[in-house]
């Protein structure tokens, strides 16, 4: 019964700052000199800008989680196929830049996509022209897709590792060939690592922010810089409120999104079975 | 047909590694020469590392990030743990509403959560930028400590609990010296991961802070201006320490899993 | 009244949210005897072993150890150590030290403790394995160390929870001789709860049968493998034919049209009645040479003897025996006197169970 009581440090300032925070948020998007408002949200939701950054930043995540499955899930399945001590070693090397400061990776492709940058200093060298790379909006897409990478192998190893190999070989026994195996096994078991890796890159690709700053310069801001700005550069709490609160729900929905996703698979999974 | 594919398996592995790191390496290898542009190799020279050590920003930014980092995973680790084993005893209902809440800052976009601490302090006044930082790492940092040890309480039998008991020992007792040493695997890996997220963050100290540098602030705040040779030479340094230590750990772990089988095998065998 | 009674269970009653995992139960324990609470899972057994450890507060009753309640006494203050079913031992100590525990909160000098973790060490055959860590112990020898932990505090009673079941069938034969060892070696009282009825015949002084929550007969081995007080009983331990009968009067009883003399009495002229026969109390006989017949359906090799269901219309019978009769032979089934048991009908337990207490004293 005591017990219970060990958590009480941790629930109060879970309610100071957790949820107070969050009510400050909320208090902000609609109280306005003490009355409520609804002039942030129709701002928010009328202005052409915020919508196509909108538009511009969700298409952006959903290209770039694309491209890391796309890239992302060969590299899982190849590891989890090779021996179980080289696979340990080899998806070490994977993960390690996860671990590296995410200022930092992108600032090296600063580095060598600036117009005096590595990649110009190569392409003169070998003779060709001269590109301009940088505040491209193929600059922040690749930047995005490498930094988050990690987090679309990780997941995806992780559940292909795991997956009991009497599995692969029941298929093969009853008949099926590798590419139907892939398909008709493999797959569906990984679906929960490909769910979750979704959602690791997509939910930090849609809400950041600096790395369209500092690659995509003021020309291509995604819904981050804008809240950002409204926020830090005019001091506009309360339409930076709201464009948090829009970015929230969007965060939410896609999580909500991707459970479906996992549930349906199960129940199919199911189905199948029986 | 065999060597072939995997040959091509082998390629394709190396070439995303390529793609991972060859903006590191490049990185490092820029540290080594001293220039305003990389369009042209200037030979080598130590002038970024010089440059670094001489920027005292750099070393402000340094020193914060990495006490604000022990710091919080500590007191998060403390609080966490508690706050795990109080969760754990609670009914369901209470449990659940309570572990719901705590989901939250992990749910909630970083940028949101740094936004809501910086109403949150703006409002009440409180203008320490450091232990604004502080208070924020702390607080992002607790749900990752708590659900690193939860699923190792749930592991550990109430069994251990009561065996402690009935050996004479008061619940406090029980409870420091065979329930936490029980866990301490969770509580350990709660430690690391809190300590790496707050060493990492940027989005929710550049809102709460006010001001006040970490290391990824410092570079956020130098790299919008361009890229000069000392921010080389300080990830240089930074990824020489990640790897170092992530490979002792990985090694240490991929030795210790060896050493379980061939002690499960000699079981075995017996 | 000066008992040798070291445990008293009076009217304890335990509620898990409306259900009654305990009902009514009234035990005396006596000091140094082997007790085993015997019955399947989620009659009680356990919850009873954790109320007397002082894990579990009863919903209703009392305590008693030593002649003092001990209801709520913590189970730190309680002269009563356990068992744990899974060991429960201390993954982060040595065997050394898990041993030394108990010894350690009290304080004891460097010397005794060593001392008396060698000599339980010993005991538990695990000399020379101090420096062991539990993981790289077997089964069956954490086991050992489960129970030296527990014993090597000198408790007065030691509460053993299915200690065996997580081990292989050869090893908890090993160890069933090896616990009584130990019990008479240091001479305290042991209470053993299982499910294994085998287990419970080879190891008690005394057997406390139970099921939902209420003792069904508390007796010796012997009394209860022989004198089933009811159905559950008779059911539970050993393989039994249970036939309904009708008791004509003291010693003379009447089933599937038959009549047959048996050496129980005391019931009511023409009352209705259970009747416990076991296996290997009935020899199959030529045909017509015993009143009972019916046709062999069945016949299973099972070492010792065979097991033969005899069909005897409406109704089989289940016949042990070592002699070999192939099926579909016809045959007589021959029951004398003494192996017929007659019990009263099930919806009579709780009178039976008073009767039995009051025996108990």
């Amino acid at each position: 019964m005591k017990r219970t009581f060990f958590s009480t440090p941790y629930i109060v300032w879970m309610i100071i700052f957790i949820v107070v925070p969050m009510l400050f948020i909320f208090y902000s998007a609609f109280i306005q000199d003490g009355h409520f408002t609804t002039e942030f949200v129709n701002q928010a939701l009328e202005t052409p800008l915020y919508i196509s950054v909108l538009i511009r930043s969700i298409v952006v995540a959903l290209i770039a989680t694309a491209l890391c499955l796309l890239i992302g899930y060969p590299v899982a399945y190849i590891l989890s196929n090779m021996k179980k001590s080289t696979a340990a070693i080899l998806s070490m090397f994977f993960i390690l830049p996860m671990w590296m400061n995410f200022l930092l990776r992108t600032y090296a492709w600063q580095v060598i996509l600036a117009d005096n940058g590595v990649l110009n200093m190569l392409l003169t060298t070998l003779g060709f022209a001269k590109g301009s790379f940088m505040y491209t909006q193929g600059a922040v897409l690749l930047v995005t897709v490498y930094n988050f990478l990690p987090f679309m192998i990780l997941p995806i190893y992780t559940i292909l590792s795991k997956i009991d190999r009497s599995h692969i070989e029941a298929a093969h026994d009853l008949g099926a060939n590798s590419a139907n195996t892939f398909f008709k096994v493999v797959l569906p078991l990984s679906v929960p690592g490909v769910v979750s890796g979704i959602t690791m890159v997509f939910i930090p690709a849609i809400t950041t922010f600096a790395i369209s700053r500092l690659i995509g310069g003021k020309k291509y801001p995604l819904y981050g810089d804008l809240i950002e700005d409204k926020i830090v550069a005019s001091g506009n709490l309360g339409l930076g409120s709201v464009l948090s609160i829009i970015l929230l729900v969007l965060v939410i929905i896609s999580i909500v999104v991707m459970h479906k996703m996992e549930a349906e698979q199960g129940n199919e999974e199911g189905g199948t079975l029986w | 047909m065999k060597k072939l594919s995997a040959f091509l398996k082998h390629s394709y592995l190396g070439l995303v590694l390529l793609f991972m790191y060859a903006p590191i390496f490049i990185l490092i290898l820029f540290s080594f020469t001293d220039s305003r542009t990389m369009s042209k190799w200037q030979g080598w020279s130590f002038g970024a590392y010089e440059k670094l050590f001489a920027e005292r920003a750099v070393w402000v930014a340094v020193q914060n990030s990495i006490t604000i980092a022990i710091i919080a995973a500590v007191v998060a680790t403390i609080m966490g743990t508690f706050a795990a084993i109080g969760i754990h005893s609670m009914k369901k209902r209470n449990r659940m509403l309570v572990e719901n809440v705590t989901q939250l800052p992990m749910v909630n976009p970083d940028l949101v959560t740094g936004i809501s601490f910086m109403l949150l302090f703006t409002a009440i006044g409180f203008t320490s930028g450091y232990l604004r930082m502080l208070i924020a790492h702390i607080t992002f940092n607790l749900p990752y400590v708590i659900f690193s040890v939860m699923p190792r309480l749930r592991q550990s039998s109430n069994r251990l609990y009561e065996a402690a008991m009935d050996l004479g020992c008061t619940p406090m007792i029980a409870l420091t010296k065979v329930v936490i040493p029980d866990i301490m695997p969770g509580i350990i890996s709660g430690f690391i991961l809190a300590f790496t997220l707050s060493i990492d963050d940027f989005v929710i100290s550049w809102f709460a802070a006010d001001g006040v540098p970490n290391i990824s602030i410092y570079v956020y705040s130098i790299a919008r201006r361009g890229i000069p040779s000392h921010i080389n030479a300080l990830s240089a340094l930074m990824f020489v320490v990640v790897a170092t230590l992530l490979v002792i750990v990985n090694l240490r772990s991929i030795k210790q899993e060896k050493e379980a089988e061939v002690q499960a095998r000699k079981l075995r065998s017996k | 009244m000066e008992s040798n009674h070291l445990i008293e269970l009076e009217n304890i009653t335990k509620e898990y949210s409306g259900d009654k995992a305990l009902d009514n139960i009234n035990l005396y324990i006596r000091n140094g005897e082997f007790l085993t609470l015997l019955g399947p899972s989620g009659c009680g057994k356990t919850t009873m072993l954790r109320i007397i450890a002082g894990f579990t507060m009863p919903s209703e009753g009392k305590v008693y150890m030593d002649d003092k309640e001990v209801t709520h006494v913590p189970p730190y203050k309680r002269r009563v150590n356990t068992v744990f079913q899974k060991y429960a031992l201390f993954m982060h100590l040595n065997v050394f030290d898990n041993v030394a525990f108990g010894l350690k909160l009290k304080k004891m000098s460097k010397k005794e403790i060593t001392n008396r973790v060698e000599n339980i060490l010993e005991l538990v055959n695990l000399k020379g394995y101090e420096k062991r860590w539990v993981e790289q112990l077997s089964g069956g020898q954490q086991q050992r160390v489960a129970i030296a932990r527990a014993l090597v505090n000198d408790p007065e009673v030691l509460l053993l929870d299915e200690p065996l079941s997580a081990l292989d069938k050869k090893l908890r034969k090993g160890m069933q001789v090896e616990l009584k060892r130990m019990q008479q070696a240091v001479g305290i009282t042991f209470i053993y709860v299982t499910h294994d009825q085998e287990e419970a015949l080879t190891m008690s002084d005394t057997i406390v049968v139970m099921n939902e929550g209420k003792i069904q007969q508390i007796g010796t081995p012997a009394d209860i493998y022989n004198e089933p007080k009811n159905q559950f009983v008779a059911q539970f331990i050993g393989e039994s034919n249970i036939i309904e009968g009708i008791m004509l009067q003291d010693y003379m009883v009447s089933f599937k049209g038959n009549v047959y003399e048996c050496v129980d009495k005391g019931f009511e002229r023409n009352e209705l009645v259970d009747l416990v026969i076991r296996p290997e109390d009935v020899d199959i006989v030529p045909l017509g040479s015993a009143p009972l017949s019916g046709v062999i359906t069945n016949v299973i090799f099972m070492g010792v003897h065979y097991a033969i269901t005899v069909n005897c219309n409406e109704f089989s019978l289940m016949v042990h025996t070592t002699d070999l009769v192939p099926v579909g032979e016809h045959v007589s089934v021959q029951i004398l006197p003494d192996a017929i048991h007659v019990m009263k009908k099930p919806k009579e337990v709780s009178e039976f169970e008073i009767v039995m207490d009051e025996e108990k004293e």
